[in-house]
């Protein structure tokens, strides 16, 4: 193809040597020599598309959340969309909020709910069912149903359980002849009928990470435990478990992040109520900001989110992510 | 120990409890299913067995006389763009960030990961905005775009990661035979690279089909709701016939199961695989 092209500029060594000839050419061969097999051609028109639309959906709204959550406006009229600074209203007005701090710890709760009962859960099923032995695929392939299916189908489907009327709940206090509760419409229950569902929708997930991680570990480890005589359980505790840290760390991050940004399996159950009783920090942020369409208020409900899920994920990342 | 005169107390154990927790998964589903065939007064009385009485009129009535063929068209359209366009803008973002040296090349890998801190819901509102101020709401494009950008920073994590394993010495040789970055690129890597895109675009496909809190922002015209805006939809306006509703969902987890049942192995590579490699 071209005859510059034979020059590979990419050794640290003969850059240096190269960038002294390139001097003394014209600005047309430096460009032909930086365009070596395409190279510039490549990253002119291979870069753009991925860079600005990432730039202009991602980034840039994150900016402006941050700079509109010192604004008050309603989302219509350029020309008031800066008229009302508000400094630091909107969240010292989040930090009073009962709503807010019933979303944030309800947050909290769905985080405790998701490590300690299901990550164990989930970790339980992978270590029965990593071998093979007959049925194993089927259970590894019904526990992972719940996971492929869609959040707000999902909702839908445990709002009918959860019916005090026509679900499993009434089918059951039917049995005593009892009157059935609503539990979704309940203060108190309704936030744990939203836990159990979690539970219950991601656990197969985060088996499949553990299973992945059991038949990494090299078979020779437990054989060599079981001649010396360890017991099953004594296996497990003492090798397989060890093993499978990376794993676990792997299921415990994705747990919190997929936790902290809950929002389609509550809508369906139950909007966030009763009374705010089940908002989540993303319900909160739909309920408050994006229905009332208070621009500056949602924005720093978002940056709160997003500072959580920053400060999460770089002292989490760090210790996730070091071997890299 | 022979393994197979050993139905011990340990597989019994084991059967025992796998069977529990396959009920409690499979439950609400079968009752799902089952109540999309039930009388509203046979839901009542019996909302988790068999129905007394087989209807079909449930799944008929759906089937024939809602929007549903509407709402799963307009998912399918913007997943299917939502995909394309992933896959093209990140496979090609990511080879030239995995094989051409330039400067600001690790700064911008980097660059591209911050999309994967945090999810969507922070920036809806100034993203709302920005759809608005540029036409685009109500229509496919407000949609898709957005969550291609979102998208990206996943594909281009794994692809990146996946091109730099490939054997070098090919495109070493290749380069110093002439061949242009572009021309490797649409020979070899895109060829070889088969079931990664394979795992990124159904991975992408199953978040665009699923998605509820961007269309729910972008879309107000009923007749471009996506699916799950639609049931959503069909809820508020049936609450108080479930057999409806029941038949419904139903409709809607078919296409989702058996899609899943083809695709299984590259879900799980990408699921597992990708998260594990990290």
């Amino acid at each position: 193809m071209s005859s510059v092209s034979r020059s590979e500029p990419t050794k640290a060594g003969t850059a240096g040597t190269l960038l002294g000839a390139a001097r003394s050419l014209s600005l047309k061969d430096r460009y032909a020599r930086a365009n070596h097999n395409g190279r510039m051609t490549a990253i002119i028109l291979f870069l753009p598309p991925a860079l600005l639309l990432f730039t202009i959906f991602v980034i840039l709204p994150i900016f402006e959340a941050g700079l509109m959550s010192f604004f008050r406006w309603n989302g219509y009229g350029e020309a008031t969309k800066f008229a009302n600074p508000v400094g630091f209203q909107n969240y010292e007005r989040l930090a009073g909020n009962r709503a807010f701090i019933r979303a944030l710890l309800n947050t909290g709760g769905i985080i405790i709910v998701s490590l300690a009962v299901q990550l164990p859960l989930a970790l339980a099923m992978a270590l029965l069912v990593a071998k093979r032995f007959a049925g194993a695929y089927l259970f590894r392939t019904i526990f992972f149903l719940p996971f492929i299916l869609a959040e707000v189908a999902t909702g839908l489907i445990w709002r009918f359980v959860y019916d005090g009327e026509f679900g499993l709940v009434s089918a059951i206090w039917g049995v005593w002849g009892a009157e059935a509760p609503f539990v979704l419409a309940d203060r108190t229950w309704a936030i744990y009928a939203i836990m159990i569902v979690v539970v219950w929708k991601y656990f197969g997930w985060h088996m499949m990470i553990y299973i992945a991680g059991i038949q990494n570990i090299p078979s020779d480890l437990t054989d060599a435990a079981r001649m010396d005589g360890a017991t099953r359980w004594q296996i497990t505790r003492y090798v397989t478990i060890p093993l499978l840290m990376p794993a676990i760390r792997v299921s415990t991050f994705f747990a919190i992040l997929g936790s902290l940004q809950l929002f389609d399996l509550v809508m369906p159950l139950t909007r966030g109520g009763p009374s705010n009783a089940t908002q989540t920090i993303v319900t909160y942020l739909y309920n408050f900001g994006i229905e009332r369409t208070r621009i500056g208020f949602g924005s720093a409900v978002g940056v709160v989110l997003f500072v959580i899920c920053l400060g999460f994920a770089v002292s989490y990342g760090r210790t996730l992510f070091r071997k890299e | 120990m022979d393994r197979r005169a050993s139905f011990d107390s340990f597989n019994f154990t084991r059967y025992a409890v796998l069977m529990l927790v396959s009920g409690l998964v499979l439950i609400p589903l079968v009752a799902t299913v089952l109540g999309g065939f039930k009388t509203l007064g046979d839901l009542r009385q019996n909302p988790f067995g068999l129905p007394s009485e087989w209807v079909i009129g449930n799944y008929w009535q759906i089937l024939t006389e809602g929007n549903l063929w509407g709402f799963l068209w307009n998912s399918l359209i913007i997943a299917f763009f939502t995909v394309f366009l992933t896959l093209a803008t990140g496979a090609m973002a990511a080879y030239v960030l995995a094989h051409v040296r330039f400067f600001g090349n690790r700064m911008l890998g980097s660059y591209f990961m911050i999309g994967l801190l945090f999810p969507a819901a922070v920036a809806i509102l100034p993203l709302f905005i920005k759809i608005r101020d540029l036409g685009l709401l109500d229509t496919y494009t407000g949609v898709i775009l957005p969550q291609v950008a979102f998208s990206l920073g996943f594909c281009i994590l794994l692809l990146r990661t996946f091109f730099r394993q490939m054997p070098h010495e090919l495109f070493e040789a290749a380069l110093i035979d002439g061949c242009s970055y572009i021309h490797f690129f649409w020979h070899f890597t895109l060829p070889l690279s088969r079931p990664i895109l394979a795992t990124v675009g159904i991975f992408t496909l199953v978040q665009s089909w699923n998605n509820f809190l961007l269309p729910l922002v972008v879309i107000n015209d009923d007749a471009q709701f996506t699916w799950p805006l639609g049931i959503m939809q069909f809820r508020g306006e049936y609450s108080t016939d479930w057999t409806l509703v029941l038949a419904f969902i139903t409709l809607t987890l078919v296409p989702a199961v058996i899609f899943f049942l083809m695709t299984q192995r590259y879900i799980v590579a990408g699921l597992t695989g990708g998260a594990l490699k990290g």
